[in-house]
């Protein structure tokens, strides 16, 4: 029987980028395929970044939440390059 | 066999353009990025609502979309600090150690393809394009002292350089490289439409916060009140982030300008002694420094009032607070704009 995804968080709240997407980076690295990182930002400046970043790494960009304060996305890891 | 390359990408014209030469030559290149804290990318736009406006993007992301490649982008925070504080080839016009910078990530960059199995490494690099890093006399330093020696090729200028490993086992044609040289964008720009992109970051006299002059004052001035040339993360952020007004050698107050620096700043009263107007609208203030004692808190009050909307008024009440304790309620005469001096400020 095929192990479950699991979905890891990510705290990167105060952080500017480009570290919150270092953070993720980082977190996808860790992780196998089919598993997920959901991180949690301030800098509004992810909405671009993190997309452009799942892009040029063939990860899949599942969600984009974007609150008054914080903007939380998920991101499920793809490939193992 | 595809050899493959790894390029420095800064997010600027010329490390796009020499991933592209490389790219066209049938090389497999992927980007490596850097972090050292002092980018400009980024973070002025997040904390500052003025700049707002300006459609917000990571220039090295948007670099490695254009050409297609992975992009890594590697924090050297920590490895970086002796680089800023002892610099071995000095600074240039301010606190920027340009040509250690380079050293050190022509030497990361080593490292990495040398982890990865990549074949070599290339910069955007033109001899005379800047005056600390990029001339003649510095392109063999960078290549020695870093440890990358030949497997450094920069095909902007590499027909005005000795041949590299690259060139000389035919791994790309070097008939297919360049002979750019000066400080001339014009032919990059040419390039750049040969190729096609009509869209790329425009040099703004480099992409560094050590290159400016006001933040190497705040950065010296930390320093010596300090008594010890070190940084960590925080202050250096900070540095780049509101007024910065030191009325002693013990302590600083930086003043949020607006409402983006206020919400930045926020986040740190945990850390630092803070201040804010209670009565009147007006700026959150941190305390960099020594624990204030009941005169100081008084005269920041007095500083901090003056740059409130009850900057006239006989009387404006604010709140002092410990870091992430409780606020005290104190009530302060604003200072007048000649009570505080242009020595306290920190320009």
């Amino acid at each position: 029987m095929a192990e479950q995804s699991q979905t890891v968080e990510v705290d990167a709240r105060r952080l500017l980028c480009p570290m919150p997407v270092i953070r993720l980076q980082d977190a996808i690295s860790e992780l196998t395929i089919g598993d997920m990182v959901k991180i949690t930002c301030t800098d509004p400046g992810v909405k671009s970044d993190i997309p452009a970043w799942c892009n040029i790494n063939k990860h899949s960009l599942l969600n984009i939440e974007d609150q008054q304060y914080e903007i939380i996305i998920t991101v499920r890891k793809e490939n193992d390059d | 066999m595809t050899r493959k390359a790894a390029a420095l990408i800064s997010g600027g014209l010329d490390s796009l353009l020499a991933a592209k030469v490389i790219q066209q030559q049938g090389i497999h290149v992927e980007g490596i990025n850097f972090f050292t804290g002092f980018c400009v990318e980024g973070h002025t736009h997040a904390i500052r609502k003025k700049d707002k406006a300006k459609p917000k993007r990571n220039n090295a992301l948007w670099v490695a979309e254009q050409l297609g490649i992975k992009l890594h982008i590697i924090d050297i925070v920590e490895g970086y600090k002796d680089i800023v504080i002892n610099p071995k080839h000095g600074y240039g016009a301010n606190l920027n150690p340009c040509l250690d910078c380079k050293i050190f990530m022509v030497q990361k960059a080593h490292e990495w393809i040398q982890k990865k199995g990549f074949d070599f490494l290339i910069t955007g690099e033109v001899i005379g394009q800047r005056p600390m890093s990029q001339r003649k006399e510095t392109m063999p330093i960078i290549s020695d002292e870093s440890g990358a020696d030949d497997l450094l090729l920069r095909p902007l200028c590499a027909k005005n350089l000795p041949p590299t490993k690259a060139e000389i086992e035919g791994w790309v044609n070097r008939d297919e490289l360049h002979g750019l040289s000066g400080r001339s964008r014009k032919p990059q720009m040419a390039l750049a439409k040969q190729f096609g992109f009509e869209d790329y970051a425009q040099p703004a006299g480099g992409c560094c916060f050590l290159t400016d002059e006001n933040y190497s004052v705040k950065l010296q001035d930390l320093w010596a009140n300090r008594g010890e040339k070190k940084y960590d993360l925080d202050d250096i952020m900070l540095l780049k982030v509101g007024r910065h007004i030191r009325p002693e050698k013990s302590y600083k107050i930086i003043i949020a300008r607006e409402e983006g620096e206020n919400r930045f700043l926020s986040g740190y009263k945990k850390q630092f002694q803070s201040i804010k107007t209670i009565s009147h609208a007006g700026p959150l203030a941190l305390i960099e420094g020594a624990e204030l004692n009941d005169e100081q808190i008084q005269l920041a009050c007095a500083i901090i009032a003056r740059f409130s909307k009850g900057k006239n008024e006989d009387s404006i009440e604010l709140t002092f607070s410990r870091a992430g304790g409780e606020p005290q309620t104190k009530h302060v005469k604003p200072l007048a704009a000649h009570e505080i001096p242009e020595s306290w400020y920190l320009v």
